[in-house]
């Protein structure tokens, strides 16, 4: 019987000990830990609580920055919003990330969409365009006329004789790779490039693009991609 | 039912009212009923090639607008005992006269009483065109080996293979001149067939007797001599499924030196 009370007891002081906020520091500031069990509205008042008891600062300290590491809640953007104006509000605090383990679905499928190798088979020929969001891998030619655009990098396994886009929305990391490079424009990201006005009958076989460091875009031998652009290599999907 | 081929190329002058006047000719010569639809309205040239325009009553916008029937429209090639008419198109309007769904339905009447119905269509790829492809089954893509011809073939195959109601279309490569292309001065047939990547129905050599053939109304078909005309009855042979190998473009009738030039490399 005794057994049984003190056991009772012990559960519930870890109960009652269970914090909802737990403070750490790191070398790069405070890390808030949020409990993501409690209720948002339990959360919000121990946070208040716990921010408000500790001793005074003067005003004029320095702003420390903070991380929040909110586990598996998900929070609106009301509530992000709510959570950086309470802790900038009772200390010397600020808020400059908040990480949460959850996504809503449309956050996934963007997300998805945008890191995705789409592969195509087709001849993409004059007067069409072919717009993805994220990687193109298309599997056929792109004709003189015909344009392809994507989020991310382009990959042709036939021949590049359009106008290929990579990086759409301003990655200028993008690449553009063909078996066989005849490209009448080349852009990545805000970057234009153009064939010459000259024929040349040079191999263009096994070719990629790519922006250097003088913001230029440049065509090389396919096989340098894996050193300019380690982050090519994905076993498992890049975040 | 007949089949209906529409012929297009996107680019004018490249050769398919000529192109339409002799497959159509060469397939009533083999025995099939055919007709010819120039759907070419305000610049019709069908029934000129056909040497047929002064039989003219009533026109393709008149059968579309019910001022008479499609059997009274159509002009009989008396040439080819009932195996060839031509609808022609108006000349007094223009293409918004007809839209494609009446287009359609003209079509499929004619289908029921043709083997083939090869349907001409205007260059461009606006209502002319959508009129044109309406109705039909399937496609032959008309270019010639020069860049712009070939660049807007692309654009018309690409447009034809949004067609859902099609089969993919087949290609003709038309005025082909033997000794550019040797010299490199013109693309050669394997470089389009690689660049369009559609299958290829036959080649064409450059003929000037396809010129007065057709200024005199009479399909070069019809000269059996011709090595035009075999290729166009070549294709025609393609188009009823049979598989006829391609024409050689230049007759080796060479002498001996110049053999043994070209074994050694030298041109």
């Amino acid at each position: 019987m005794s057994i049984f009370v003190e056991l009772f007891v012990e559960v519930n002081v870890v109960t009652k000990k269970k914090q909802y906020v737990t403070i750490k520091g790191t070398k790069d500031g405070l890390t808030l830990h949020l409990d993501d069990n409690c209720s948002y509205d339990d959360l919000l008042r121990e946070l208040e609580e716990k921010l408000t008891v500790s001793e005074k600062i003067e005003p004029d300290s320095p702003l420390v920055s903070v991380h929040l590491k909110v586990g598996n809640r998900y929070l609106t953007p009301e509530q992000e919003e709510e959570l950086r104006t309470l802790i900038r509000r009772t200390k010397n605090f600020v808020v400059s990330s908040i990480e949460s383990n959850v996504l809503t679905k449309e956050e996934a499928l963007e997300w998805k969409r945008k890191t995705e190798i789409v592969s195509v088979s087709k001849i993409v020929r004059s007067g069409q365009v072919l717009h993805v969001q994220g990687d193109l891998l298309l599997i056929g030619d792109v004709n003189p006329g015909g344009t392809v655009i994507a989020g991310g990098n382009i990959f042709i396994l036939g021949a590049l004789r359009g106008i290929a886009h990579a990086g759409y929305y301003g990655n200028k990391e993008a690449v553009i790779a063909a078996s066989v490079m005849k490209p009448t424009q080349l852009r990545i990201s805000d970057v234009m490039n153009r064939a010459p006005d000259y024929k040349t009958d040079e191999g263009n076989e096994m070719e990629c693009a790519y922006i250097d460091e003088h913001n230029q875009i440049v065509v090389d031998r396919l096989q340098l991609l894996m050193h300019l652009r380690p982050n090519l290599t994905r076993l498992e999907r890049r975040m | 039912m007949g089949e209906a081929i529409v012929i297009t190329s996107g680019k004018g002058g490249v050769g398919k009212t000529t192109t339409t006047a002799n497959v159509g000719t060469a397939l009533a010569i083999l025995g099939k009923r055919v007709c010819l639809v120039d759907t070419d309205i305000g610049l019709r040239n069908l029934d000129v090639v056909m040497g047929l325009e002064n039989r003219i009553i009533y026109d393709l916008v008149d059968v579309v607008e019910g001022r008479c029937t499609v059997q009274k429209a159509l002009v009989k090639d008396k040439r080819f005992d009932n195996h060839l008419y031509l609808l022609p198109a108006a000349q007094t309007s223009d293409k918004s006269a007809v839209t494609p769904e009446q287009m359609k339905q003209l079509v499929d009447e004619l289908k029921q009483d043709y083997d083939y119905v090869l349907i001409d269509c205007p260059a461009g790829i606006e209502q002319g065109y959508r009129n044109a492809v309406a109705g039909a089954d399937e496609a032959i893509v008309v270019t010639t080996p020069e860049v712009s011809a070939v660049r807007d073939a692309d654009r018309i195959i690409g447009l034809l293979e949004n067609e859902e109601h099609m089969k993919p279309p087949r290609l003709i490569i038309n005025r082909i001149r033997g000794h550019m292309v040797k010299n490199g001065d013109m693309l050669d047939v394997d470089e389009i067939v690689m660049h369009l990547s559609i299958d290829l129905l036959g080649i064409i050599a450059d003929d000037e007797n396809v010129i007065k053939a057709s200024n005199k109304g009479e399909p070069i078909v019809l000269d059996p001599n011709s090595k035009a005309s075999i290729a166009y009855r070549n294709i025609a042979r393609r188009i009823l499924g049979e598989s006829v190998p391609l024409l050689p473009l230049e007759e080796d009738r060479k002498g001996l030196f110049s053999k043994i030039k070209k074994l050694f490399g030298v041109h």
